[in-house]
């Protein structure tokens, strides 16, 4: 390395520096205000501070509507990414060991949810529970959320699938194995931390999603629905804050774990 | 059990093919699945925004009608909050690319050993809820939140200000939630960039503007591009943001629409606005992969 260019490295280094860390902290800032706010004993979320309770966080295992729907979130959510997970795998395997026609069109329709806006994919999918007479229900968001998490499932395990030599299964197949024994021994144990990656990032894609769940919700709201449902209600805010600091430190652990899986 | 001691063949649909029958395992289920909840759901839309009514049978036949498309194209409003929606969406886009440079800059070229956790810790916002962190600016914009408290401190203001409930709280929430998914593809192109090539202009007396302009950005164009349009085109079909922070003052396109499906129920004319919003993203898309591709392909 040349000293002129060490030098302004050096200088510039600090002033992208103290720019990294100043949006690090205007990113963490509201979601630190929620956390603040979870701890805080008074029911108006504005300052200055009333003082440390943890009233809210035992209100919140005391609100059977609140748990309810936390409960049917996971439901829906274990449903939509068992769903999403087994569809996006054959989907991977498909794009990733065969050559065929319309693999240009598969490509497309799994990578589809991700970029056509949710509210269009919600107005689609009601119009097709209407016309098949299916009632909106924890099933129709189950749907909806499998669909959505389609395309991560998929681009997750494609990405360990093509990073794969074929030449394991050619092996495995030259002595004796038949493909599906083949898939079954050699393909799906190689796939099988990105699949569990997979699994994982579908199910935060769905317990954390609103945007479809508003449109296909029956009388059961998933968690989100609810969380908005009740934001007129002032009182109940701060027991709402609690439960979702205590939800996102958990789907934050998720995503982590998944992460680590996906690296091994 | 078959044994062979051919190679795999690339084509599955021979008949002599071992994996022809996994093929067809695979690929039914899944073109099923595909077919009812992708594309069913897509042209039963497409078909309803061809109703003149929601009168009898949903699968009944009809007499197609372009009333509903009439009835967009004479309602300047809809029009208009089109035209918002995708201004919105370019501001937000805009401003997000140009907060995250820095940011993926910063990442690639001077982290050195510790870049990692540097990322890491930028993309932990960007994996929690995000409702949640739409709530957040809510208690940020309130009039008794964080930012008035701030002005009001300052001696900025006597009052506090109306903050939430407009465009300006949208667009600003919308820019917080997008910098770090816009910073990915620019980190992504910069990491293929030979660090030599600095060093080389530094060499040749270029001053650090210079290296920027004439080295660093042409080289991670398409990945400024690429961050432009991942925020740009599901930003314009936005509604949960405008309807946590914007109010009836900010609303967006998708909310005209959430509200014919929830509260009024004239499905035909949402189905219009629907299929509008779906050529208009799928066009966006067809944009952005014709300026991003080729450019990609020449820095590979």
């Amino acid at each position: 390395m040349s000293a002129p260019g060490r030098l302004r490295r050096a200088r510039s280094g600090s002033g992208l520096r103290g720019y990294y860390w100043l949006m690090l902290f205007l990113l963490y800032l509201p979601i630190l205000l929620l956390f603040i706010f979870s701890f805080n004993a008074n029911t108006i979320l504005s300052f200055p501070l009333k003082g440390f309770t943890l009233e809210w966080f035992q209100k919140l295992f005391q609100s059977p509507n609140l748990l309810g729907a936390v409960g049917r979130s996971v439901i829906v959510a274990i449903v939509a990414s068992g769903i999403a997970t087994v569809l996006g795998t054959m989907v991977a395997l498909l794009l990733s060991r065969f050559e065929f026609r319309g693999k240009g069109l598969l490509t497309s329709l799994a990578i589809l949810p991700l970029l056509v806006p949710f509210f269009v994919l919600a107005v689609a999918l009601l119009i097709l529970f209407r016309v098949i007479g299916v009632p909106l229900g924890l099933p129709t968001i189950a749907i909806g959320h499998a669909v959505i998490a389609l395309p991560y499932t998929t681009l997750i395990i494609l990405a360990r699938l093509l990073g794969f030599d074929r030449q394991l299964e050619e092996a495995a197949m030259d002595l004796g194995a038949t493909y599906p024994s083949t898939l079954r021994l050699v393909l799906i144990p190689i796939a099988a931390p990105a699949i569990a990656s997979a699994f994982i990032t579908a199910f935060t894609v769905s317990f954390d999603e609103f945007a479809l769940a508003l449109f296909l919700a029956g009388k059961d709201p998933t968690f989100p629905v609810y969380l908005y449902g009740q934001l007129r209600f002032a009182t109940t805010l701060p027991v709402l804050i609690a439960a979702a600091v205590l939800l996102m430190a958990a789907s934050l652990t998720l995503i982590l774990v998944a992460n680590r899986i996906r690296q091994r | 059990m078959t044994a062979t001691t051919e190679r795999l063949p690339t084509g599955a649909g021979r008949s002599n093919d071992p994996r022809r029958r996994t093929f067809w395992l695979l690929s039914l289920p899944a073109a099923a699945a595909l077919a009812l909840f992708l594309i069913v759901p897509i042209l039963l839309m497409i078909a309803l925004s061809f109703r003149a009514d929601l009168s009898g049978q949903l699968l009944a036949p009809f007499a197609p009608t372009l009333k509903q498309y009439a009835k967009v194209f004479d309602t300047g409003s809809y029009w208009n909050l089109l035209g918002i929606s995708t201004l919105m969406a370019f501001g937000v886009a805009t401003v997000a690319t140009l907060a995250a440079y820095p940011l993926a800059y910063f990442l690639a070229f001077r982290a050195g050993k510790r870049a990692g956790l540097y990322l890491i810790l930028l993309l932990v916002p960007f994996w929690t809820s995000y409702l949640l962190r739409v709530m957040a600016w809510r208690l940020m914009l309130d009039s008794s939140g964080v930012v008035n408290s701030i002005l009001i401190g300052l001696g900025l203001t006597q009052d506090p200000l109306d903050l939430l409930y407009n465009r300006g709280a949208v667009v600003v929430t919308l820019i917080y939630v997008w910098i770090p998914f816009a910073m990915l593809p620019i980190l992504a192109a910069m990491g293929r960039i030979d660090v030599r090539l600095h060093d080389a202009a530094a060499d040749l007396y270029a001053s650090p503007w210079q290296q920027l302009l004439r080295v660093t950005l042409p080289l991670s164009l398409p990945g400024i591009i690429a961050a432009f349009f991942m925020v740009f085109i599901p930003t314009v079909g936005e509604y949960v943001t405008p309807l946590l922070v914007g109010g009836t003052g900010g609303s967006m396109y998708g909310n005209i629409v959430q509200a014919f499906f929830v509260q009024a129920a004239n499905w035909p004319l949402g189905a219009a606005l629907s299929v509008i919003m779906l050529v208009t993203t799928l066009l966006l898309v067809v944009i952005g992969l014709r300026i991003v591709q080729p450019r990609r392909l020449l820095g590979q």
